[in-house]
């Protein structure tokens, strides 16, 4: 640990390109739990970084602890060992950097959508008015527009799953986390909110990570493709998506698309059966 | 006839005010009577089944030749309620008085508990215990104690009815605040809040529908409790004149004074719906519209 530091400090790594320093950098985090059984292991040295402006997803196994690294990112959780960087500052336990967007879109009935949406702004101990205003502009490029004064459970899937967007996006962090954004969604659905978040992300280009089941949304929306592997979680592949952009929904026809999903695809299976085979052991 | 002039209407083209009229008044006066059609579904039964046992009641007491210290008929009861009306008001305000007050006092002692609870896990667990063993006591031989300690005012009733009452809001209340999704707190700590804030923008509103629960299980004990209390000793109430009347064989005024106290409970538990519509309007909108 401490030669890693003093390694770091002199600059080897992590290794910026003087053009683009890294939005955020995780370097060497590691993490596990006290169980019954004894310590567990989670996350084992994962390195991670993104240029601002760019879209990395994460995909791995079950149980591999795609959810403790987002705490980690967070700033919810601690880490055992490692360090997280924003724009170079070491950024560990601070939560105003990452913007997260949990599994369920957990829109409050109690509020409007467009109070929704504020909330993160007022906690932050924005004046209401001006929380509504910066959010009210954004309700148009969302899709939500005449939206504003009605209860989440006026409405659609995916128009909430926007609506939880908003809410992160609007607190203006620097990096957004988004957990699974579409997991609860039917298929048809999920289709056309994938195409939509391509095309706003076009438009403002936030730097997101995103943890998906979904290999192949993982390839239509990256940058970057991030396999983990089985637990201890190590980053297993770093895969670049080069396909040009805008990518439109016809893209997942084509075969270069289809050759980067089932190398993903290959490595993801090889690590679930790892998963449970030292499932097996441990039980 | 009527057929040939529906049969009429139906061929004609209808105007420009029969259109305007379906659009308009019409279709609210039809909302209307859905809502008066549904009211009565809902309140139907019920009135329907008290109508045939006081009329079962009667015919049994009528046949069966019972004396009216026994068993005295529903029309003697109303009867002598009615000409014993100003006794029974008299009772009644002090009655209420106690109510409110005690359940003022169980409101404010349960909200300031849940909240500590909420808080502080030591609270938890040094409060939740005590919270327990204080509902088993048995208020029937403490309620005489208070008369003992406190003498025949407001103070040892307003004590009973909070002892009663307190638990099912503070219970509520505990459990409504711990309803709060876990991701909800993780989300409200991801993008900075901390306790307090927590608190105020996720978990008081999330025990919201819980309090209302517990606050409808508390007001009708609240009643029953101030009666208890001053049947066991008071100057005027509702508790202590059935004790006299019933000790002076008035089974009927015992009886009337019973549909007294029926009738305010049923209208403070009702009141609490009419409460939660104003405190917390989305509640009903969206169970509504789940089903």
């Amino acid at each position: 640990m401490t030669v890693g530091v003093e390694v770091h400090a002199t600059g080897t790594i992590p290794v910026a390109s003087a053009a683009q320093p890294p939005r955020f950098e995780l370097w060497h985090i590691s993490k596990g739990f006290e169980t019954p059984g004894g310590f567990r292991p989670v996350l084992d040295g994962i390195d991670l970084k993104a240029t601002s402006g760019s879209f990395i997803s994460i995909i791995g196994p079950s149980g591999c602890g795609k959810s403790t690294l987002f705490n980690v990112m967070a700033g919810l959780e601690p880490a055992d060992a490692g360090r997280v960087y924003v724009d170079g500052q070491e950024a560990g336990g601070k939560r105003e950097h990452f913007g997260y967007m949990p599994q369920k879109d957990l829109l409050f009935p109690w509020r409007t959508i467009l109070d929704n949406t504020t909330i993160g702004l007022e906690v932050q101990g924005k004046p209401r008015k001006e929380a509504r205003v910066a959010a009210a502009k954004l309700f148009e490029p969302f899709g939500l527009a005449g939206f504003e004064h009605a209860r989440p459970f006026e409405l659609s899937g995916g128009m909430r799953q926007r609506a939880a967007l908003l809410r992160t996006v609007v607190q203006e962090r620097e990096i957004l986390l988004l957990d699974e954004p579409f997991g609860a969604l039917d298929s048809l659905t999920r289709l056309e909110m994938q195409t939509w978040l391509a095309e706003v992300w076009v438009k403002y280009r936030w730097t997101v990570v995103m943890v998906t089941h979904d290999v192949r949304e993982a390839v239509y929306l990256s940058d970057q493709v991030v396999v983990l592997s089985a637990r201890p979680t190590k980053v297993r592949l770093v895969k670049d998506i080069t396909l040009p952009r805008p990518r439109e929904e016809a893209l997942m026809a084509t075969p270069e698309f289809a050759a980067i999903e089932r190398e993903l695809l290959e490595v993801l299976h090889e690590e679930s059966r790892h998963a449970l085979q030292t499932q097996r052991v441990t039980v | 006839m009527a057929a040939a002039t529906v049969t009429e209407m139906a061929v004609l083209p209808p105007t420009i005010e029969e259109v305007q009229d379906a659009a308009g008044p019409r279709r609210r006066r039809g909302k209307g009577q859905r809502a008066a059609s549904r009211t009565l579904e809902t309140v139907g039964p019920v009135l329907l089944l008290l109508v045939v046992a006081t009329v079962v009641m009667q015919a049994v007491v009528d046949q069966g030749n019972i004396r009216p210290e026994v068993l005295p008929s529903p029309s003697r009861v109303i009867r002598s309620g009615w000409a014993a009306r100003e006794a029974i008001w008299q009772n009644t305000v002090p009655t209420l008085q106690v109510t409110a007050i005690g359940f003022a006092v169980s409101l404010v002692v349960g909200w300031l508990l849940a909240i500590i609870v909420d808080f502080s896990r030591f609270a938890r667990r040094a409060l939740t215990p005590i919270l327990v063993a204080s509902q088993t006591v048995p208020i029937i031989a403490v309620a005489p104690l208070m008369i003992i300690w406190f003498g025949f005012g407001l103070l040892p009733k307003v004590i009973v009815v909070a002892l009663v009452t307190f638990f099912p809001v503070t219970i509520g209340l505990i459990e409504g605040f711990d309803s709060t999704p876990k991701e909800a707190s993780s989300l409200l700590a991801s993008m900075g809040a901390g306790k307090w804030r927590t608190f105020r923008y996720v978990r008081l509103p999330s025990a919201m529908p819980s309090f209302f629960t517990s606050l409808r299980i508390g007001i009708t004990y609240a009643v029953t409790g101030a009666i208890f209390a001053e049947y066991v000793g008071a100057k005027y109430g509702l508790g202590i004149y059935m004790s006299m009347q019933k000790n002076s064989f008035r089974t009927d005024l015992v009886l009337a004074a019973v549909l007294v106290t029926s009738l305010i409970s049923i209208l403070l538990f009702l009141s609490t719906y009419l409460l939660q519509r104003l405190v917390i309007p989305w509640y009903g909108q969206e169970k509504r519209s789940q089903t």
